[in-house]
């Protein structure tokens, strides 16, 4: 077991490897002097002699790696353009609010989308099914933007039920928080449902036809427990792996969600950091949450192991 | 014993108890649709207390949906029951409740099923699978429960019990979780247990294993038992009595001992007329002395130590000597695991031997590269075990069977008149160039696979367990085709099997596989006829119903009549 | 297998069994109610964008100070933006961008995709290779990575198209290379290796074959994909400028006046959800008339 997770880790170091090279590359590659393309247009040259020294620009490209993975490993993620703050520092003061979203919309996730898809396959073919069909190809296919105009426009600006935008502490009390967060944690949570819904039922309906359902049913056992003992946790695996892999859509959902829902988190200082081509936020940011990525990932297949006891390897 | 012959009549005993574990009478299965076909059609069939009753036939018979439209277990989206009567203990069970159907499994009628593979649950332990049943259908406490799985694995013969229940089903051999299958079948002692073809994807050893078992267990409960496979050595050795399905329909039925002697209806007869006999045939005089193949200390060893692994890695075969004769049939005989499809394919060079050496009409090819090869590829050829598998879906027959030749620089057109005539020797139409390999049946499947295999008029044919996937009708008449493509075109067949019966019949020699290591070689009538080594009698005393002469309809000279109490206890020899 | 009676006609010389062609056939009445609406719609919208000069009653970057903010009327069916541009106009060449970004990422994908999967199915050091550069690209989010490319390289449609395209890669990459490794352990393959043939032969004519249903099915979910990202990254300000119509940017300039006219989010927001909502609709359909089991490979 231990084996199995230390090389579930190992695996995972080329991977944040490659996405340091790629991010690496992407600005000292780019046609043009990337000093030019991040200072603008109406840079001075003494602007751009400091972008250049900031960077590293003048030194030779492996040079330029070494020191900057370095300073990465260090924790040192540069300075931005524009505030002169370190970059760790700005995205530390937008931590809470992204979070929050994250998990509060993870958990409403969780909480609706795998029974939907167990009834789903379960009732496969039935009005049922449809239906869980039929939510699960709208969440997917109508953007979070329209999706969360939706719901500010009924529930919010109609209904009066939620504010309409802006976001709460949750140390400022667990109900103000909880009132607020709700709309955009629900809007970001739409797509992950929907995926997740297809995906449980897609699984369900493999596991169901295999033989130790089967067994399970000529034991006489009921229905309750052939569908969740038997069959769900059969198709933990691939809904784990599809969690992990959709958490690129909530890493993304994150941006436009904030930006929709005016909640002042990662995904604002990203949108704001590319309308004022603030690439060292933009940098830091993709790292960051490339490696969140890349860990919870890590820990989904470190869970398969307790999932399925075929894998010890 | 039952004593009535009639099928389906439940008879009450005089104290008002059913007389039959089981009745089935007029069913009828339909598939579901706009248009429905019978898959049963008209099925009646009975188990009395305590006797074993063989549902006997080929593919596609409607066994298998028998047996589960009894558990009322039939696909709900593919099939429907459009009438009939199926009793367990006089309790109809079509009409039962889904709750009170539910009670009834485990309880009343429990099932075994084909592939214990897959038939367990791989993420729940052994004790939970077990301890499941104890908990739907009775009140027992922890400890009683904990008592009672202890005492059904012991009863099954299971060793080390205690780490048994803590094992998954993926640390067991296929024999051990077969023995746990049957344990959670009969925990709670019901009276009727349905066998579906429960040996079948076993070894023979194991085989013999399992239903010694099943024989033991049903004396010392009382258990019925309806058994449904496709062996007829199987029917011979267990059965009571026989029922013969064909196209969802019982063609024949009666006592064990008639239905061998003297089947009634033409179906038995070809039926038990197809089963090889085990007795080796008689040797042939060789033809040629040109030897075609020849391996020596040939090797494969799995996974070898590398930087990044320790050990031995997994030796699938051993300092293998084979020498194979023009015109000549060599067979490769073992259990699963015995290594004898890893030397077929090491032959083929579909695997790199990494030892020993390969000698294709005397040039070596152990070691050769992939492009010094290519001449050699055309003089050996294979045919493979699923015949639905080894034909390219999306591939005419025709543009099958001339790839081969194409590749050798044949034009088209010519490959084209040949492959017709190919077919046509392979006893094919040859209009059957243009069709697509869905449209024909398996056994049909396998001829165009033996055709591909001839295009390039190979000198070797390498058959990897070629029949197996066959129906025994099917299979004999693909094996008359082999023996009688080898008298026409002198080629040199190396066969592998899993089959005694059928490598008996085929193959002038034999080798005996074990664990990768050739155990015995020489005539086929040496070595199954008087075997030198404990392991080759072990297979040959595992063969399911060796005592009797299915062709002949009659015992084995030397053999008396079997009967289940002779075979199952005190094998005889 | 059930409908097999084998023993029927296995005879030397008889006539084989001609059974029904297994092979998947979408008829007319194969498709669902759902699929047929979904067709209907994107075929619209496909016309829309080809007749977009024909059909806009108005240059959709002509600004009108006199008519900012419309209300809906006969001569702005719905009304205009902040500039007094007609949003009607706009729409309508925006569908041409969204749907050049969908095609465009589809085809490009599958054409980068297809080859290196063939290839790292099927030679195992390129694959170690490529595998980890794949699984890099993978766990970059596309739309930070998109935002990144064009903050760097400028707002272009093109820009905007390779941004897009590359995050889309890997899961082409991975689809093929999937099914050649699921392929190339079927004995038919075996098969052609025993009577000779190459490696390019018995890549192109038997395993390639296979991945033909997968990636149709793959192409519809990229396209819509792409369209989905296009929009967001132009919502955000980080994707094609106003000079060239996008829902995106219809809506991102609308957004600033979301509680005064909500129709500025409301009919791009329609047609993108409605666009992307068809083209998922026509790939399930796509999925399961090709191969039931497909949906697994989808997000391996």
């Amino acid at each position: 077991m231990l084996a199995y997770i230390l090389r579930r880790i190992l695996a995972s170091i080329p991977v944040m490897i490659v996405v340091a090279l790629f991010i690496f590359l992407l600005l000292r590659l780019t046609p043009g002097d990337p000093a030019a393309i991040i200072a603008g247009d109406m840079a001075t040259p003494a602007q751009l002699a400091e972008i250049r020294r900031n960077l590293g620009l003048d030194q030779p490209l492996l040079t330029q790696f070494v020191t900057w993975s370095g300073q990465l490993l260090t924790g040192d993620f540069g300075q931005s353009l524009i505030s002169r703050t370190p970059v760790l520092t700005l995205i530390g003061q937008r931590l809470e609010p992204t979070l929050s979203l994250a998990i509060v919309s993870m958990i409403m996730t969780l909480i609706l989308s795998i029974p939907m898809g167990v009834l789903a396959a379960w009732r496969h073919r039935s009005l049922t099914d449809s239906a869980v069909m039929a939510i699960s190809v709208l969440g997917f296919s109508i953007p979070i933007f329209v999706t969360g105009y939706i719901l500010i426009q009924v529930f919010a600006i109609d209904l009066k039920l939620f504010p309409v935008q802006g976001f709460t502490s949750i140390s400022e009390g667990i109900g103000p928080f909880l009132q607020r967060i709700f709309l955009p944690a629900l809007a970001l949570a739409t797509i992950y449902i929907a995926l997740i819904a297809r995906m449980t039922r897609a699984a369900m309906l493999n596991v169901l036809g295999e033989d130790y359902i089967r067994t399970a049913r000529a034991k006489g056992l009921s229905e309750r427990i052939v569908l969740f003992r038997h069959a769900l946790r059969n198709a933990a695996v691939p809904i784990l792996t599809v969690i992990g892999t959709g958490f690129a859509l909530m890493i993304s959902g994150v941006v436009v969600t904030e930006s929709v829902f005016n909640v002042p988190g990662l995904g604002r200082l990203t949108v704001d950091a590319i309308l004022a081509r603030d690439y060292p936020v933009i940098q830091a940011l993709i790292l960051l949450t490339s490696g969140i990525y890349v860990a919870v990932n890590l820990l989904i297949d470190v869970s398969y192991a307790f999932m399925d006891p075929r894998i010890r390897y | 014993m039952a004593g009535d012959t009639r099928n389906g009549t439940p008879q009450a005993a005089p104290d008002g108890a059913p007389a039959h574990t089981l009745v089935i009478s007029d069913l009828v299965v339909e598939t579901r649709g706009r248009e429905p076909r019978r898959i049963l059609d008209g099925v009646s069939l009975h188990v009395a207390p305590g006797e074993t009753v063989c549902l006997v036939g080929e593919s596609g018979s409607g066994k298998s949906v028998s047996s589960l439209a009894t558990m009322g277990l039939l696909p709900k989206d593919a099939l429907t029951v459009r009438s009939g009567v199926i009793e367990v203990e006089g309790e109809d069970v079509l009409s039962a409740s889904p709750k009170r159907l539910r009670q009834l499994r485990a309880t009343r009628m429990s099932m075994i099923f084909q592939e214990p593979m897959t038939a367990l649950n791989p993420v729940l332990s052994i004790e939970k699978q077990l301890d499941e049943v104890l908990d739907a259908h009775s009140a027992a406490t922890g400890t009683e429960r904990r008592k009672r799985i202890r005492d059904i694995l012991e009863l099954v013969r299971l060793p080390d019990i205690e780490r048994m229940c803590r094992s998954f089903p993926h640390q067991l051999s296929g024999g051990q979780r077969q023995r746990v299958m049957i344990a959670m079948a009969l925990i709670l002692e019901p009276k009727l247990l349905i066998a579906d073809e429960p040996t079948t994807a076993l070894d023979v050893t194991t085989q013999k294993a399992i239903l010694e078992l099943v024989a033991d267990i049903q004396k010392r409960l009382g258990t019925s038992v309806l058994f449904i496979t496709h062996d007829m050595g199987v029917v011979a050795d267990i059965a009571d009595r026989v029922y013969v399905m064909r196209h969802g329909r019982i063609v024949e039925d009666g006592p064990i001992g008639s239905i061998l002697r003297e089947p009634k209806k033409d179906y038995t007869r070809d039926l038990l007329a197809s089963v090889p006999a085990l007795s080796p045939r008689p040797a042939r005089p060789a033809t040629s002395a040109e030897i075609v193949l020849q391996t020596s200390q040939l090797t494969m060893v799995y996974g070898r130590p590398s930087f990044f692994r320790k050990g031995e890695g997994t030796v699938a075969a051993k300092d293998i000597d084979l020498v194979l004769k023009r015109g000549r049939t060599l067979g490769i005989v073992g259990e699963s695991g015995s290594g004898k499809s890893t030397v077929a394919r090491c032959v083929m060079r579909l695997l790199d031997p990494t030892g020993g050496s390969i000698r294709l009409r005397n040039r070596e090819i152990a070691d050769v590269s992939r492009r010094a090869l290519r001449p050699h590829r055309k003089r050996m050829q294979m045919i493979f075990q699923d015949p639905n598998r080894s034909l390219n879906p999306r591939l005419t027959v025709g543009e099958s069977i001339i790839e081969g030749p194409i590749n050798y620089g044949v034009d088209p057109d010519s490959a084209r008149n040949k492959a017709r005539s190919l077919l046509e020797t392979v006893g094919l139409p040859a209009d059957a160039i243009d069709r697509h390999p869905h449209q024909f049946s398996g056994g049909q499947r396998q001829r165009i696979a033996i055709a591909r295999a001839l295009a390039l008029e190979p000198d070797l044919l390498v058959a990897d367990e070629a029949v197996s996937a066959l129906d025994v009708s099917v299979q004999a008449q693909v094996l008359d085709l082999l023996d009688d493509l080898q008298a026409r075109l002198g080629v040199a067949l190396l066969f592998i099997t899993h089959d005694l019966r059928v490598a008996a019949q085929i193959c002038d020699e034999v080798a005996v596989m074990q664990k990768g290591r050739i155990v015995e070689c020489g005539p086929t009538g040496e070595v199954l006829g008087n075997p030198a080594e404990a392991y080759t009698r072990q297979l040959i005393d595992a063969a399911p119903g060796r005592f009797w002469d299915f062709p002949n309809f009659r015992p084995l000279a030397g053999a008396h009549e079997p009967s289940r109490q002779d075979v199952m206890v005190e094998p005889a020899r | 297998m059930a409908e097999h009676p084998s023993t029927a006609a296995t005879g030397p010389g008889a006539k084989p069994v001609v059974r029904r062609n297994f092979l998947p056939r979408i008829g007319v009445r194969g498709l669902g109610l759902a699929a047929w609406i979904a067709a209907f719609a994107l075929a619209l919208v496909v016309l829309m964008a080809l007749f977009a000069p024909l059909l806009s009653p108005y240059d959709p970057i002509a600004m009108n100070p006199m008519e900012r903010l419309a209300d809906w009327s006969l001569a702005h069916p719905f009304g205009t933006d902040a500039y007094g541009r007609d949003v009607f106009s706009r729409t309508l060449y925006g569908a041409r961008t969204s749907l050049i970004v969908g095609l465009g990422a589809a085809l490009v994908a599958v054409l980068i995709g297809l080859p290196l999967g063939l290839l790292s199915g099927f030679f195992r050091t390129l694959d170690a290779i490529l595998m980890r550069i794949m699984d890099g690209l993978m766990a970059i989010p596309a739309i930070l990575l998109a935002i990144a490319i064009v903050a760097l390289v400028g707002s272009s449609l093109w820009t905007v198209l390779v941004a897009i395209t590359i995050p889309e890669i890997p899961r082409v990459v991975r689809l093929v290379r999937s099914v050649v490794l699921s392929a190339r352990e079927e004995p038919y393959v075996e098969a052609a290796i025993t009577v000779g043939s190459s490696l390019p032969k018995i890549m192109w004519k038997h395993l390639a074959p296979n991945t033909v249903a997968p990636l149709i099915v793959q192409a519809t979910y990229v396209c819509a994909s792409a369209i989905l990202t296009e929009a967001i990254l132009s919502f955000l300000g980080a994707g094609i400028g106003t000079e060239t119509p996008s829902w995106g940017n219809i809506m991102s300039e609308g957004r600033i006046y979301f509680q005064l006219k909500p129709s500025l989010i409301f009919w791009p927001g329609l047609f993108l959800s409605i666009t992307i909502l068809a083209i998922n609709i026509l790939g399930d359909t796509a999925r399961d008339a090709l191969d039931p089991k497909l949906g697994k490979r989808r997000q391996d």
